[in-house]
């Protein structure tokens, strides 16, 4: 497991950003963290990299205690939202930064992303682009050669190409140094074409968690003659409901294969899935009823 | 960290450099007249001599403020601002050993520039000191008064080391450029003005001798309206700080002269307004003295200065380390 998490919470002042977050995500997935704004993905990115420590639970990344030592900084890259880098340093200087505070630095790793992506080394950080300041804080965190790059809405400033083209551009790395990614949107179309495993983060608390095949394994579009939802079997679990005057179509949960047939049973999407659990006002754990 | 650091605060350092050397070249080049002794000395004083003088003062005074508001506030507080803690806070260094480095490099920088200005102004106007101590002047104070001992000796580099380290420390604890620079500078200020009152002179007993008033060594008469002598001050020596100069009874208690002494040789009549004022009147020195009362001066005689610049130099370098150890506390705790 690259990150695990048990009864993890946090809390700033009486304000719960994070509540009862059990979580494990394993090595080498890219983990895609899905919610509304303020559902908790920011704080859980954050305290997976030791930026914020938890008022509750405990949480263990790449074996160890976030931001607990060198060590521990080392395996973790993290890229916070807004990209921050510094205005007045160029890109060069930054890959200098990255160099003197990495033991671990892959210089020629960084020039040839940044000269694939044609930033200029002597431009100024504060005269980049939305997108290009992300490449460039992308490029600071792979070049780390970090074991988990955690990545906080690395594309939310940025235009559907240049979000296509990160996206692609992340993928290529990954696949390349055969690292761990978790990272966060709350948009699930940035995140379909590039992550495996899902993670659907909801009023602070975690929905669903688990790989995409899995997921889209276990959940079902059924569409029949109108019925009562009370009527379905004990292990299909109803995420959404609509009616119309003849039909009622559901959205369920189930490890056991549909039987019923009156259903015409579809294939659900991951975006409908996510929209589903984001939608459904929750009842009890999700998590409990995935496993 | 040690590039960054500098790469960051190069810009800053070498504005407040500027000024230091830029006064140092000057004090190099127009050097005091040399003089046999303390008169022929501030006899020869020129007004440019007179303008170094107190631009040395000032400077003196300018730069620990400066430090702090330009050097020390921004340094953590725009790395806040701007969010970039959370780049370098991810690369692999400790957030401990980032302070560490900034403020080490920025403080060291700190304290040369405040150590090498109060040297290079006390070593300019060392004549004048120098002569201060056995003859009063009107312009130059001795070193040991307040006005003039911020500013002289060893004591400017803990005035920067302590303003440089409260900016850094306001600056985590507000989180904003511009209010912290505002805070640092009253809080500094206050220290300024706390120490000299309340702790410089009491930090070591001060001296105290009872004199005889006399025609001689009277200094200054306060007449009241209806003409009695209220308050008299009588020479104190050359080159010490005084921190009191009252009459006081044959049992040693200070007395208010106007109320407690009716005595008809203490009252003088006054003059109209176009008159010249009365002269002293020694009749009442000598009914004062025959009565037993006596002028006592409290003081911090001026072979103290050295000492006291260590005792201030360790006060300030205490309050320092007390501030660096919350700014780490608070870089680690307060901030995650």
């Amino acid at each position: 497991m690259i990150l695990r998490a048990q009864g993890l919470g946090r809390k700033y002042g009486r304000r719960r950003a994070l509540a009862d977050c059990t979580l494990d995500i394993p090595a080498g997935h890219v983990t895609g963290l899905v919610g509304p704004n303020g559902a908790g993905k920011s704080t859980l990115l954050n305290l997976a990299a030791g930026m914020l420590t938890p008022t509750e639970g405990i949480i263990e990344v790449c074996g160890g205690r976030p931001g607990s030592g060198t060590e521990q900084l080392a395996k973790v890259g993290f890229v916070a939202q807004e990209t921050p880098t510094y205005a007045g340093l160029t890109v060069a200087e930054h890959l200098h930064l990255g160099a003197q505070l990495n033991p671990g630095w892959d210089n020629a790793l960084a020039y040839e992303r940044i000269t694939r992506l044609g930033l200029d080394p002597a431009q100024k950080a504060g005269k980049l682009s939305g997108g290009q300041r992300a490449q460039l804080a992308l490029t600071i965190g792979i070049a780390k050669r970090p074991r988990l790059l955690l990545l906080d809405e690395p594309v939310a400033a940025l235009d559907p190409l240049a979000r296509r083209e990160f996206m692609q551009d992340l993928m290529e790395s990954v696949a390349e140094h055969g690292l761990s990614v978790v990272l966060s949107s709350h948009l699930v179309a940035d995140l379909e074409r590039v992550c495996d495993h899902l993670i659907v983060l909801m009023d602070s608390r975690v929905r669903i968690s688990g790989e995409f095949d899995e997921l889209l394994a276990t959940h079902f579009r059924l569409t029949g003659p109108r019925r009562d939802v009370d009527t379905l079997p004990r292990n299909q679990q109803v995420l959404s409901v609509s009616h119309t005057d003849r039909q009622t179509t559901l959205l369920v949960h189930t490890s056991e294969p549909i039987l019923d047939p009156a259903w015409s049973v579809s294939p659900v999407t991951i975006e409908d899935l996510v929209l589903a659990y984001m939608s459904r006002p929750q009842t009890r754990p999700a998590l409990e009823v995935l496993r | 960290m040690i590039w960054l650091t500098w790469r960051q605060f190069r810009l800053p350092a070498a504005a407040v450099a500027a000024i230091v050397v830029t006064l140092a070249i000057v004090l190099v080049i127009i050097q005091l007249p040399s003089a046999a002794d303390a008169q022929s000395l501030f006899d020869q004083i020129t007004d440019l001599d007179y303008s170094l003088y107190y631009a040395g003062l000032i400077v003196l005074y300018a730069i620990p403020p400066i430090i702090g508001i330009f050097w020390g506030a921004p340094l953590i507080t725009r790395e806040l601002e701007t969010g970039t803690y959370r780049l370098v806070w991810n690369q692999t260094v400790t957030r401990g050993r980032w302070l560490a480095v900034k403020l080490g490099t920025a403080g060291l920088v700190a304290v040369t520039v405040g150590g090498l200005a109060g040297l290079v102004v006390s070593w300019w106007a060392g004549p004048i000191d120098t002569a201060t101590l056995t003859t009063p002047n009107s312009s130059f104070g001795a070193r040991m008064e307040p006005v003039v001992f911020a500013a002289r000796g060893i004591v400017p580099i803990g005035y920067s080391a302590f303003a440089f380290v409260l900016g850094v420390t306001v600056g985590i604890l507000v989180r904003r450029t511009v209010a912290a620079m505002a805070v640092t500078l009253v809080a500094y200020i206050a220290v300024q003005l706390i120490v000299p009152v309340a702790v410089r002179p009491y930090i070591v007993p001060p001296d105290q001798q009872t004199v005889a008033i006399t025609e001689e060594n009277i200094t200054m008469i306060g007449i009241n309206e209806s003409g009695r002598v209220e308050r008299l001050g009588v020479e104190n020596q050359p080159g010490s700080w005084l921190l009191s100069n009252e009459t006081v009874d044959p049992a040693g208690n200070p007395i208010k002269l106007g109320e407690a002494v009716a005595l008809a040789e203490c009252s003088v009549t006054l003059p109209n307004q176009a008159g010249p004022p009365p002269g002293p009147p020694t009749a009442c020195f000598a009914k004062l003295t025959s009565l037993g009362y006596r002028q006592e001066l409290t003081y911090q005689p001026a072979s103290r200065f050295w000492g006291l610049q260590a005792l201030e130099l360790a006060v300030y370098l205490a309050l320092t380390a007390l501030l660096t150890w919350l700014s780490f506390r608070l870089i680690r705790r307060r901030l995650s």
